[in-house]
């Protein structure tokens, strides 16, 4: 590489760096921050990620609307958001900088690949002028460098063309970021020579790519200094690094495992909920029936239809999914069966932002039917708590006979976390028994099954599945007699059915509200789904400036923890910060009457640990 | 199966509910056909499924002593296609009419024939949305006067068949309510098939479009306008059997048998590959006024949907090894603190 002998810098160590790598959706920002988070990982930091997706699959090379983004925070301790802005902004081309650069905090650190900073992308980019030289980088630190230039140098003598030396950019920029933050480099090694095996040519230029990234931060007179990052203390233990989506398509498999059921998926393809399809369509191994509907209503149907055969059934979607499904969940309510359906949140209305997050289906789920159609809702929290959260969705709709909704969204679908691995002896049995007994009797004394006949605690109807002898009946979504199930137009016994479907949702058995923080405090946040990180982070910043702060954290939305009237009513000031116009508030204010406040703010963007630290310091002023 | 002691009869096959059709529908008779058949097909009442969606042929399923559903209007296909996979053990029997099948259901109906699952699909097509009271549905004829239609439906109608072969369907027939031997026969024909029938019933409704059918399924009218189709057999209806059909220019056209060769006569192929010449034959009636043919269109042989989904199954356990949860929970890499 240089003749000079490595030069003594200094190595600081930082307590966190959110780092986001930005660039056009062909270079391969996903994979590099997918593989700088590994790295970290297995280095012990804590770590939470937030890819940035475009919402075309190929936008015109260099033009904004092809800009992909990949942030990721590590730290040496514990957090639980991906951060609230960038520290270091590493950009590839000009269209990344001008998407990007609003984002990084003043002072930040910006690492820009000058050789894509030609008159034509720039022009692409919409800027008048050369960002790199007319001031548009005041006030941040930034540090060219020709990546372009220096791989196809790197890379020309394993005989690769500079048009194919392009694609290894990304790998440069890894190496140097590896450098940077004193990554270890054997990792990467093994992970170039995995992913491209077969492909000797890729693997040598992105090894060659790599190492004179990692050289040129050790050798060039660029940077003042690097830096290290200590492991965080987190319990020990065997640890993966998990998104949301895949958690929550293991903890569904894993439902069927413990309930010792065979599992379907009726569901189809929409953004960003696909990928729970394509984990479930890989486990077949474990006796998982996944079926690719011909639209979001025939996916829902066919889970009905599963369900009624016996199997835990499962629906996956999004929030026009769920409009869709409307009907056919009304009838799933009806009928009393089993059945978990999934909406992995995005920006709406309509087609909306469908790469971006929002919660605003909260409503939807709760009265998303015509008539009195109640349904449980579980909402997830973080990306490791999908896992946790599909199992309890799946526990209720078992024991209760009933569809579960379970509410996630974009920002956990795609954010990965490190998620301490649990103890699989240890996961509840949530195993129901199929009835194969008669229940009852008629006039003249003979045995029959009563299908609507329930259980005293649960409310619960029998579940008896075709192929028992004896049991055959027959269900529907007329209203029907309490206990016999036949076609029922009676005024008392549709009243009567209205409550017990009701009663039944309300007497679920869902754990108590818990309050994080200080019991003592006057003021509580209020939360529900992917804002956990957020206000967790929130409460310790307000506690550490001498504010008292409590919070409650919802995973269960219906019914609501038995205690969670009692609970708020004894804060003087309640705050929900959510990422809609107004939903929980609504709910708790119309049911025990509490003056809950709202924080609210759709704008595709998760809920920031600033912006609710300066929510609840507004609501702490007044 | 089971010997003849034990052996069901049609009482074994009924439910203690009262029917509530109009008296005089059609539906009472295709509800006796099935509940004779039944017992001849040997099969078991715990293992025999009728889903429905909504409109009056789909009350069916409350009157068979099965298991049953009665779902939502036009999704039927879907919920069966949903319950074929769960339970491949199951004989799952679709029951909609003319407006469930196909007008809401369309999409539903021609993907799960064209996935072929194992479902029997019975459409009774009355012409008319009876549950309803009287509107014009996808089989009434242009200018239909109706309730929502006073001056005249504008709609061109569907034709079940030429919609079934489209969808490639692998069994496709007709048969029709007053000739309860003949939908004994397609039922069972139908049963037999592995993969998905389809089965459209010419029903009679007697209170909202009564003898729309009579032209051609009274008996005098059969000689002159039902085309009984026979596999192996030339083609041939009338009193005599004094017509045939032939292909002319790329359709089937009717002829006096005296005026052709007996060779060019169209002999009928239920197992051909191709679709084309049953389609052909499905396109011969512009509508009930006219020769029409009755019986079994269309049978041939595709993997089924449900069994090959299984078979993924046994095949990725013979090449995976049964599932592994913590297995599964570490496979994306692990790292230890």
């Amino acid at each position: 590489m240089t003749d000079t002998a490595p030069r003594e810098l200094p190595l600081q160590e930082l307590d966190e760096v959110i780092i986001r790598f930005a660039g056009d959706s062909g270079d391969g920002m996903q994979l590099t921050g997918d593989q700088f988070t590994s790295i970290s990982a297995a280095l012990g930091n804590d770590l939470a990620t937030l890819p940035e997706f475009p919402a075309e699959i190929r936008a015109p090379q260099g033009t904004l609307a092809g800009v992909s983004a990949f942030q990721v925070r590590i730290s040496d301790f514990a957090i639980t958001t991906p951060g609230d802005a960038p520290t270091v902004l590493v950009v590839m081309n000009p269209a990344a900088l001008k998407a990007q650069l609003h984002n990084l905090v003043q002072g930040g650190a910006i690492i820009v690949n000058t050789d894509a900073f030609t008159e034509r992308n720039i022009e692409k980019a919409g800027y008048k002028s050369n960002p790199l030289d007319d001031g548009t980088l005041e006030g941040y630190r930034s540090y060219p460098v020709p990546m372009g230039q220096i791989t196809r140098d790197a890379v020309a003598e394993h005989g690769v063309k500079p048009r194919d030396a392009e694609r290894s950019k990304n790998f440069f920029a890894l190496g140097l970021i590896s450098w940077m933050y004193t990554r270890p480099v054997e990792p990467t090694m093994d992970f170039i020579n995995t992913k491209f095996r077969g492909k000797d040519l890729v693997i040598k230029a992105n090894e060659a790519a790599f190492k004179a990234g990692y050289n040129f931060g050790e050798t060039a007179e660029v940077f003042e200094a690097h830096y290290e990052i200590r492991p965080a203390p987190l319990a020990s233990g065997e640890y993966t690094n998990v998104n949301g989506n895949t958690a929550l398509a293991w903890g569904l498999v894993a439902a069927g495992v413990l309930a010792r059921l065979p599992t379907f998926l009726g569901s189809y393809p929409i953004t960003p909920a696909s990928d729970i399809l394509h984990e479930l369509s890989t486990m077949k191994n474990f006796g998982v029936r996944t079926f690719q509907a011909e639209d979001e209503i025939a996916a829902a149907a066919s889970a009905v239809g599963a369900a009624f055969g016996g199997a835990l059934a499962f629906t996956t979607t999004s929030g026009p999914g769920i409009a869709l499904k409307g009907e056919t969940l009304g009838l799933a309510v009806s009928l009393e069966l089993p059945m978990v359906i999934v909406d992995v949140q995005r920006g709406g209305p309509s087609t909306g932002l469908p790469t971006k997050p929002e919660q605003a289906d909260l409503l939807m789920a709760m009265y998303g039917r015509h008539s009195e159609s109640p349904m449980p809702i579980v909402a997830a929290k973080s990306p490791s708590h999908c896992f946790d959260a599909a199992i309890e969705a799946c526990r209720i709709a078992l024991k209760y006979r009933t569809p579960v909704m379970l509410l996630s969204d974009n920002a956990l679908a795609n954010s990965s976390e490190p998620w301490l691995l649990p103890d699989i002896n240890a996961l509840p049995d949530i195993g129901v028994d199929f009835e194969t007994e008669f229940n009852g009797t008629n006039e003249d004394g003979d045995g029959i099954y009563l299908p609507y006949l329930r259980d005293e605690e649960t409310l619960a109807r029998p579940w008896a599945i075709p192929g028992t002898p004896g049991l055959m009946h027959r269900v529907g979504g007329i209203e029907k007699e309490d206990g016999s199930g036949n076609i029922s137009y009676d005024p008392e016994n549709h009243q009567k059915m209205v409550d017990v479907r009701q009663a039944k949702v309300d007497g679920i058995d869902v754990p108590d509200a818990e309050v994080m923080g200080d019991q003592d405090a006057d003021f509580c946040f209020l939360s529900w789904g992917s804002t956990w990180g957020a206000v967790d982070a929130a409460t310790a910043r307000l506690q550490a400036d001498g504010h008292k702060i409590a919070y409650v954290h919802l995973t269960h939305l219906n019914p609501f923890p038995s205690n969670l009237g009692e609970v708020l009513g004894k804060f003087k000031k309640v705050l929900c910060p959510e990422m809609n116009a107004g939903q929980l508030d609504k709910l708790v204010r119309a049911k025990y009457l509490i003056d809950v406040q709202g924080a609210h703010k759709m704008n595709g963007v998760p809920y920031t640990t600033a912006e609710i630290q300066a929510a609840a310091l507004e609501a702490l002023r007044v | 199966m089971t010997d003849t002691s034990t052996r069901t009869g049609p009482a074994d096959w009924a439910t203690d509910q009262e029917v509530r059709w109009c008296p005089g529908c059609g539906d009472y008779s295709i509800l006796t056909a099935m509940r004779m058949l039944m017992p001849e097909l040997d099969v078991d009442r715990e293992k025999t499924v009728f889903v429905s969606g909504i409109g009056c042929a789909a009350r069916f399923p409350y009157y068979m002593n099965t298991y049953g559903m009665h779902g939502i209007h036009g999704r039927a296909p879907a919920i069966a296609s949903g319950l074929a996979m769960a339970r491949p053990d199951l004989d799952i029997w679709v029951i909609g009419g003319d407006g469930d099948m196909l007008s809401i259901g369309g999409n539903h109906l021609i993907h799960a024939l064209r996935r072929n699952v194992n479902l029997k699909v019975l459409m009774f097509n009355n012409m008319i949305y009876g549950l309803t009271k009287g509107q014009f549905s996808p089989t009434s004829e242009s200018g239909k006067v109706t309730k929502s239609s006073p001056m005249g439906s504008l709609d061109h109608p569907f034709n079940p068949i030429s919609i079934a072969l489209g969808a490639e369907s692998t069994f496709v027939a007709r048969t029709h309510d007053m000739d309860r031997k003949h939908m004994m026969d397609t039922f069972r024909r139908a049963h037999e098939h592995k993969g998905a029938a389809f089965v459209e019933v010419f029903q009679n409704c007697n209170v909202f479009n009564d003898g729309a059918w009579e032209g051609i399924t009274k008996k005098q009218n059969r000689d002159a306008n039902l085309i009984q189709l026979n596999h192996g057999e030339p083609i041939k209806f009338g009193a005599e059997s004094e017509f045939g059909v032939v292909i002319d220019d790329g359709s089937a056209k009717i002829v006096s048998v005296s005026d052709v060769a007996e060779s060019s006569l169209l002999v009928h192929d239920e197992n051909k590959e191709d679709p084309s010449t049953a389609f052909m034959l499905s396109r011969l009636a512009r509508g009930p006024f006219e020769p029409t043919p009755v019986g079994i269109f269309r049978a041939v042989e595709r993997t089924e949907y449900a069994a090959s989904a299984t078979q993924q199954l046994a095949v990725a356990q013979d090449q995976k090894g049964p599932g592994d949860l913590a297995a599964i929970l570490r496979s994306r890499g692990t790292w230890t603190v």
